[in-house]
């Protein structure tokens, strides 16, 4: 499912789903208008240690898509002349195992914006990648790390074999670094993503779980959990198609479409940054080659925040999977 | 009109059950409302509750919507069956309680 044309004509026209634009001109929020770009998000690379199955990425251990140096200086570049942008959020695959992270994360710090890195937690195991702890906890570097469920045998049917036990541990190293335990300043959030073809339920009733039997069974702490809807994008899209849940999951986003949510989706604050410096509304359009509307705002070469604060958002009917419910987006649900 | 008593889809129109009777739709979707949502339970709990009186009451739609709120809720998969076990068993006792008036007719019919 790596063609982004081919997930596209599958998007489009699904039997008895109204189309997203069509939805949001019935709620008067057509078109949807970015407000402040604050949060810039950088795809690093698809290359991963793991091949989990809801990957929208379709990451993996044998792809080769990684940012170069030069793409990570053009981002510090903007990072420094871009008082706006308050947060920088690193993505890939796995950051880890791109070669110019960790100068990047020295460099990016020293700016004083918040950066926050999106880990699998496993590849911390890994002898050649175990440094990057003291390097995300010398930088204060806030952690976003995947548990998709607190259950093992769901964890390990989405990431692998052993994912589970393996995430446990590494949480439990952060832990002992201070990470996600109260007032040490070492941020560490988590991500629950459902293991199939449901949607996630009410976020803080499953922090209270995740909290809960973290610190009964393997004593950890954490920050906050985010709940991540799975988005009908990359492996994900494969899937509902092989399992025949695909019309069903797509009716059932949509049934759940809340207008409110719209408000405050991820993208109107973002700029996505994909490994080979091309710009993106968001990492769901990037995996699906979905450009920038401005024919003028394509890589960072063209990186205007002006412009970039009042583009309208290039919509399409994964859109449904952030207007869900509650809302979902990097950041977990949005209400 | 399908051939079928009970469609999948069917589900999507619960929200119009109210159809020729909006009050009574109105005011019975506000008590699901409350009766469902977090109170002195949590709704977890109620989630499973909702389960185990979809699969004893033998309402596919029901069925179907809690499971999937079982399951977007956390619960595991043995939780969703012991308790569709309190369920089974309850429908088991109430039957075999009922027993007792056919037992109570046998003894006083019979010589």
């Amino acid at each position: 499912m790596t063609n982004a044309e081919q997930q596209l004509t599958l998007l489009t026209n699904i039997e008895g789903v109204e189309n997203f634009q069509d939805k949001l001109k019935s709620s008067k929020q057509h078109p949807l208008q970015a407000s402040q770009v604050e949060i810039f998000q950088i795809n690093v690379g698809k290359r991963c240690n793991l091949s989990c199955k809801h990957c929208h990425v379709e990451a993996g251990p044998n792809r080769v898509e990684m940012m170069t140096e030069a793409t990570f200086n053009k981002c510090l570049e903007i990072l420094k002349k871009t008082p706006e942008i308050h947060t920088i959020d690193i993505t890939g695959g796995s950051p880890e195992m791109n070669p110019y992270l960790e100068g990047f994360i020295t460099e990016a710090s020293a700016l004083g914006k918040r950066l926050i890195v999106r880990s699998n937690l496993i590849i911390l195991m890994d002898l050649k990648y175990k440094k990057f702890i003291d390097i995300y906890v010398n930088n204060k570097v806030e952690l976003v790390g995947s548990l998709p469920d607190y259950h093992r045998d769901r964890t390990d049917k989405q990431r692998g074999k052993d994912a589970f036990d393996q995430s446990i541990r590494v949480l439990q190293l952060l832990n002992s670094k201070g990470y996600g335990k109260q007032d040490s300043g070492l941020i560490l959030d988590l991500v629950h993503n459902p293991v199939g073809a449901y949607c996630p339920g009410d976020q803080n009733a499953l922090e209270y779980e995740y909290r809960n039997r973290l610190k009964k069974e393997y004593d950890i702490e954490f920050n906050t959990l985010f709940c991540l809807t799975n988005m009908p994008v990359g492996r994900y899209l494969k899937y509902l198609i092989d399992s025949d849940n695909y019309h069903d999951y797509l009716n059932e986003l949509v049934s759940f479409y809340n207008p409110k949510a719209v408000e405050n989706v991820m993208c109107k604050t973002t700029v996505s940054v994909s490994w080979d410096g091309k710009l993106y509304d968001c990492d769901f359009n990037q995996m699906l080659d979905l450009g920038m509307n401005d024919p003028d705002s394509v890589t960072l070469d063209d990186f205007d925040i002006e412009k970039l604060n009042n583009r309208n958002i290039v919509i399409h009917n994964h859109c449904y999977g952030c207007t869900a419910g509650s809302g979902s987006s990097c950041q977990g649900a949005l209400d | 009109m399908s051939d079928n008593y009970y469609e999948k889809k069917d589900l999507a129109d619960f929200p119009n059950i109210g159809e020729y009777a909006p009050l009574q739709g109105e005011k019975f979707f506000e008590y699901y409302g409350v009766s469902t949502g977090a109170g002195k339970l949590t709704e977890r709990e109620k989630a499973l509750i909702a389960l185990t009186t979809a699969v004893t009451h033998n309402c596919p739609y029901c069925i179907d919507a809690y499971t999937n709120k079982c399951l977007s809720l956390g619960l595991s998969n043995d939780e969703m069956m012991e308790a569709v076990h309190v369920g089974a068993s309850m429908v088991a006792g109430i039957t075999l309680a009922h027993s007792t008036q056919m037992r109570k007719i046998i003894k006083k019919k019979e010589m």
